[in-house]
């Protein structure tokens, strides 16, 4: 059944062909079914792959599939080749899953919708260049992806191209993505060049060979692919396009954050993890990274109106957590949580998309208000979502999966207490802004009729994935809650398990409860501000102080007038003044010269017998000085 | 005898174009479509029939070739050869002339039959450019190429063109003129060496010179060949010929005229002095990068839609210098490729561009917008080549950037990232260009609606082009591999490894020449 594999990318570009080709041609049923069909077919594939994958004879990890050569030139190769194991499995399981159901709910989402066809055929395109990223054995290929993945943002953030502004935000994610993108591809030179191979697990096995632990080579490598990842994952400093990001269409958004592109980049430092090993530094920016990111975010999560980009900034801020993991070693809790994450971050824009719909397409929250009784099936599913983004213990799949890379950041021998003061503060904002949203969405005074609620084909993806927020997380649960480690085990054989520090018997206990604890608090802080008490939230906004920090914080931290300032807006003027190319008023200035040098001499030129003999004569005296002076 | 009807079938094809121009229009159209189809089918020939022999190395270094006396008294023979390098180069000039044939059909109304007899003249001395083997006739080539393309624009071109055509031919005239210095000095070394005076590539190979002279004669070259790359900053002409030239002469010149200054530096500059070439290399790479910034930060702030390519072309060509001179094998496929692989999407955008004036009278994008409302398909296609030009992996552009840049990365890595931002620099003005002409509120300038059939097939034809040297891009590197061997660049030695071993320079000079001659 391995053997089968290039199946799985191969039906989403298939999909994408036949709509690019035909997709004007034939009715919007037919586009859903072709696009979320592919995607849905692709879902199939990889779980039948899967089974047989996991039935195959013990020992057996991983499948290479090898579909030719790409380029071959004087000893460089790179070929079109694929990989399975335990992590690209987990990988491809989820966004074909999910990316169906967002797909089925877009068939509802965008029904009215002109460019039906144009919206389906780039979103196979980006499930596709996506399984192609993950699966990809060789990092050119991966490449090929990886930048398929930044085309399709662009393609969907600017997908209503006729306002100006979406065109900014989608080349913004473009340009600044392909920022990092640069990195990892100077990164590729450096692998190819002194190893000689692109494939992942040659590189990682030569790597480890040749490159002693902290040597040089080893920190430039995993420095350069982290900054590729930077630029994909939306970390710190280049997170600014993802928030803008939400000019898409809102299912665009619950694609670009759960199934693809923003995991991209925890997905290539989970793949090339024995690279980041080797060069401890770079593994301790990458944690460092990861906290300052999830905090900063968090924080301007808390203040912001608009609906979605509260989801955007948490989807920072909850990346940032799994770069925490990442950073510490924990590397199978990253993806853990990536799972985890990709349900109720999904859930909750698809969540937010019903709501948008509902209330004509304001994305203000404060505009809202008082929807629970109107909008019931989207209010419990929206719940469900947000207890999961806050951990809500024991009952949500959230709970688990961050309480391990809280609980790791301190346990591992690469954690210490910051990351880990980081984390629960994190976990404490993070549950502030996840109910703020409730609570200012659903309840209180209600202020908009809604004429019509979102239909079936909308809400069931969404209940598939609010159960899944909930249980999905019973599969990896901590020692105080059974010790079940079938996620861990299972990833084993692609990521190595996690060594903890000795501890305290029941520490690990404790520590969750704290942690517990705050995110509970978080929620009863948000309570009080945004439910029973607004005007101390109104209060504190009003004074001055407040009103600074709001602007601060609801700004981004001024990353975006600071790349403005310092970047965009010196190009621009250099661009502009020098339109005419002042390179070309050399050559102009040669002409110039020579047309006035013409002029002069042809005074002489004037046909006066007088003057010439007087030039004659003038020539004849200094002709015969010099003869005399020699 | 093919090689030779090589040249003689556009020149015949077009004195046939011209005088039955002067009946009907359309009927001057189809000779020339025959003529390329006659073309086509030569090429198509050495490439299937004689294709044996690029990989077997055969007949030596050539895959065909043609030698006879021309001018005895002074040496100059008529040596025409083909080899995988120039073959390729044959390959896209007979697809661009496609190109540029059809993209003329009805933009050209006044002396129809004219127009094609210089199209088809421009291309015979661009094919002459490419198999001389002669320095004296490769001189006489070069030269031939730039009068039908002078009278192109200045004939067939827009408001500006007599300042453009004037600005042209003055800077490749310029730049021809020191080439023959140059081939004079050769010659003349050489004649006084060994006693033999002559322009044969071949004997001239490995000729030894002083370090200063070698440096001279070089710079004669590099400064013919960096005219017409260009390189910066010898470039302004380009972006007034390009913009001001009817579509067919912006396919050309982008396409194809640029391309010959590349082959020139492949095939003569460093061939020729290898060691003030390995000497010169980093100056060289630097000015590449300063090309591939300087040209894509232009290219951002144009407002005609024709300069904003013919700038982006200075970048691409930058990267296409930066491969040449890192000089190894994966850095030269690179080079290659981007030659190529620019010629098709860049000749695509000045398609549309030439589509979009005639549909709107205007190439002023501060007056577009909104355009992909009325005309999806032109959009679509015209994204697409965005894309490819601003290196998207999966079609041809990447391959060639990515090569040239892992080829220089071995050379100086400083360079190399420098010319990675440029990727960075492309994807802003591309995706301008697309933003400022087809996306936004739709300004309704659009007059004769989207692409018609002809005009969709053509561009079609040319996205499949770029998606297979995308996706299968060795059987290109299987062609070009034997001559590049030939070329002495199939070692990894780059330029600085080259400079290292400078010391015996004389000794592999006379490697190389035996290389020719084995």
């Amino acid at each position: 059944m391995p053997e089968f594999l290039w199946i799985i990318p191969a039906l989403p570009f298939g999909g994408f062909l036949l709509l690019a080709i035909a997709g004007r041609r034939v009715s919007k049923t037919w586009v859903a079914l072709i696009g979320a069909g592919s995607v849905g077919l692709a879902f199939a594939a990889a779980l039948s792959v899967g089974i047989s994958f996991i039935g195959a004879a013990p020992g057996v990890n991983s499948y290479v599939l090898d579909l030719g050569t790409w380029i071959s030139v004087n000893g460089f190769t790179s070929s079109f080749s694929l990989y399975l194991d335990a992590l690209s499995l987990v990988m491809v399981l989820v966004i074909t899953f999910v990316g169906f159901l967002i797909h089925i709910y877009s068939a509802g989402f965008m029904a009215g919708e002109e460019d039906y066809a144009r919206f389906f055929a780039y979103m196979n395109l980006f499930i596709g260049s996506m399984l192609i990223l993950v699966l990809a054995d060789d990092l050119l290929f991966l490449y090929l992806g990886w930048e398929g993945v930044g085309l399709c943002s662009y393609l969907l953030i600017g997908f209503w191209y006729k306002d100006p502004l979406n065109g900014l935000a989608a080349r913004k994610a473009f340009v600044v993505t392909r920022i990092g993108d640069t990195s990892l591809s100077l990164g590729l030179f450096l692998l190819a060049t002194n190893l000689g191979t692109l494939r992942i697990q040659e590189v990682m096995y030569l790597a480890a060979g040749r490159w002693p632990v902290g040597s040089g080579m080893a920190l430039a490598a995993s420095a350069l692919l982290l900054g590729g990842a930077i630029g994909k994952s939306a970390q710190l400093p280049l997170q600014t396009w993802l928030p803008d990001a939400m000019a898409g269409p809102t299912p665009v958004s619950a694609l670009i954050h759960a199934a693809t592109m923003v995991t991209a980049g925890v997905y290539l430092i989970a793949r090339t993890h024995l690279l980041f090993t080797l060069a401890p530094q770079v593994q301790t920016a990458v944690a460092v990274i990861g906290a300052l990111t999830l905090v900063v975010a968090g924080l301007s999560a808390v203040t912001q109106r608009d609906i979605k980009r509260v989801l955007a900034y948490s989807t920072i801020s909850q990346i940032g957590y799994m770069f925490v993991a990442l950073g510490v070693g924990a590397w199978s809790a990253a993806i853990f949580h990536f799972m985890t994450h990709a349900f109720f971050k999904a859930l909750l824009f698809l969540g937010a998309g019903m709501v948008i719909i509902s209330v004509d397409h304001e994305h203000d929250m404060f505009k809202m208000g008082g929807l629970r009784s109107q909008l019931p099936a989207v209010f419990w599913t929206f719940l469900i979502g947000a207890c999961s983004l806050s951990a809500l213990p024991f009952v949500t799949a959230g709970f688990y999966s961050k309480e391990l890379i809280i609980y790791y950041s301190l346990a591992s021998p690469l954690g210490n207490r910051w990351l880990w003061v980081a984390g629960v503060l994190g976990a404490f904002i993070t549950s502030l802004y996840a109910f703020r949203m409730v609570f200012i969405t659903f309840f209180g005074e209600s202020r908009f009729r809604v004429r019509e609620r979102p239909g079936m084909i909308m809400t069931v993806p969404a209940a598939v994935l609010a159960v899944l927020s909930l249980v999905a997380g019973f599969i990896e649960l901590p020692a105080s809650a059974g010790k079940t480690r079938i996620f861990s085990t299972f990833l084993s054989s692609s990521l190595p398990a996690i060594t903890i520090r000795e501890a305290a018997p029941g520490a690990e206990t404790a520590l969750s409860a704290f942690a517990a604890i705050v995110s509970l608090l978080g929620i009863f802080l948000a309570y009080i501000l945004f439910f029973h008490r607004r005007r101390y939230a109104d209060r504190l906004t009003a004074s001055r102080a407040g009103r600074l920090g709001h602007r601060f914080l609801f700004g981004g931290w001024g990353f975006d007038w600071l790349y403005n300032a310092f970047i965009v807006r010196p190009f621009v003027w250099i661009a502009r003044i020098n339109k005419d190319d002042f390179i070309d008023l050399v050559y102009l200035g040669m002409l110039w010269s020579g047309s006035r040098l013409s002029n002069i001499l042809s005074i002489s030129q004037n046909g006066k017998v007088r003057t010439y003999a007087l030039g004659i004569a003038f020539g004849a005296v200094i002709a015969l000085a010099i003869m005399v002076f020699k | 005898m093919i090689i030779v009807w090589l040249i003689l079938v556009p020149l015949a094809g077009g004195l046939i174009a011209w005088y039955s121009g002067k009946r009907s229009a359309s009927l001057a159209r189809y000779i020339s479509v025959l003529t390329l189809a006659l073309m086509f089918g030569l090429v198509m020939k050495i490439l299937l029939q004689d294709s044996a022999a690029i990989g077997m190395n055969i007949y030596g270094p050539w895959i065909l070739e043609i030698k006879q006396e021309w001018i005895p008294q002074i040496g100059a023979g008529f040596h025409l050869a083909v080899d995988g390098l120039n073959l390729l180069l044959l390959l896209l000039t007979v697809f661009l002339g496609f190109a540029a044939v059809a993209s003329s059909w009805t933009e050209i109304k006044e002396r129809v039959g004219l127009f094609y007899l210089m199209l088809l003249w421009v291309l015979a001395g661009i094919i002459g450019v490419f198999l001389s083997m002669d320095l004296f006739l490769f001189y006489v080539f070069w030269e031939l190429m730039l009068v039908p393309m002078y009278f192109l624009i200045v004939l067939w071109g827009h408001e500006n063109r007599r300042y453009a055509a004037f600005k042209f031919f003055l800077f490749t005239q310029a730049g021809g003129l020191i080439m023959l210095v140059g081939v004079l000095g050769l010659y003349f070394i050489h004649g006084r060496q060994t006693g033999q005076y002559t322009f044969e590539y071949m004997s001239l190979v490995g000729t030894s010179m002083g370090r200063l002279t070698e440096l001279l004669l070089m710079s004669c070259f590099f400064i013919a060949f960096a005219v017409k790359l260009p390189a910066v900053p010898l470039h302004t002409w380009l972006a007034d010929a390009h913009t001001e030239a009817p579509t067919a002469g912006s396919v050309v010149l982008a396409g194809l005229l640029l391309k010959t200054g590349a082959y020139g530096l492949i095939r003569f500059a460093l061939p020729l002095f290898p060691n003030a070439s390995a000497e010169v290399a980093p100056g060289c790479m630097v000015i590449a990068v300063i090309g591939v910034i300087y040209g894509s930060i232009m290219a951002f702030a144009q407002t005609d839609i024709k300069r904003l390519i013919a700038y982006s072309s200075i970048s691409h060509m930058g990267f296409v210098l930066l491969g040449i001179y890192a000089w190894s094998e994966v850095a030269l496929q690179g080079a290659i490729m981007q030659i190529v692989c620019h010629g098709i999407a860049t000749g695509a955008l000045f398609i549309i561009a030439g589509t979009i004036q005639e549909r709107t009278g205007t190439r002023d994008m501060g007056r577009m917008g909104g355009l992909w409302e009325t005309a999806p398909r032109m959009g679509a296609a015209a994204l697409f080549f965005a894309l490819a030009s601003l290196g998207l992996p999966g079609l041809g552009n990447f391959i060639g950037e990515f090569m040239v840049l892992l080829g220089s990365y071995r050379v100086n890595i400083v360079i190399t990232a420098i010319g990675a931002a440029g990727v960075v620099s492309a994807t802003v003005y591309s995706l301008w260009l697309i933003q400022r002409v087809f996306h936004g509120r739709d300004v309704n300038i659009l007059k004769g609606g989207d692409l018609a059939a002809r005009e969709m097939a053509l561009m079609a034809v040319m996205m499949a082009a770029l998606i297979w040297l995308g996706l299968f891009p060795q059987q290109i590197f299987n062609i070009s591999q034997p001559a590049l061997k030939n070329l002495r660049v199939a070692d990894a030695s780059s330029g600085a490894e080259i400079l290292a071993r400078k010391g015996e320079g004389d000794s592999r000079g006379g490697n190389i020449r035996e290389g020719f001659r084995q």
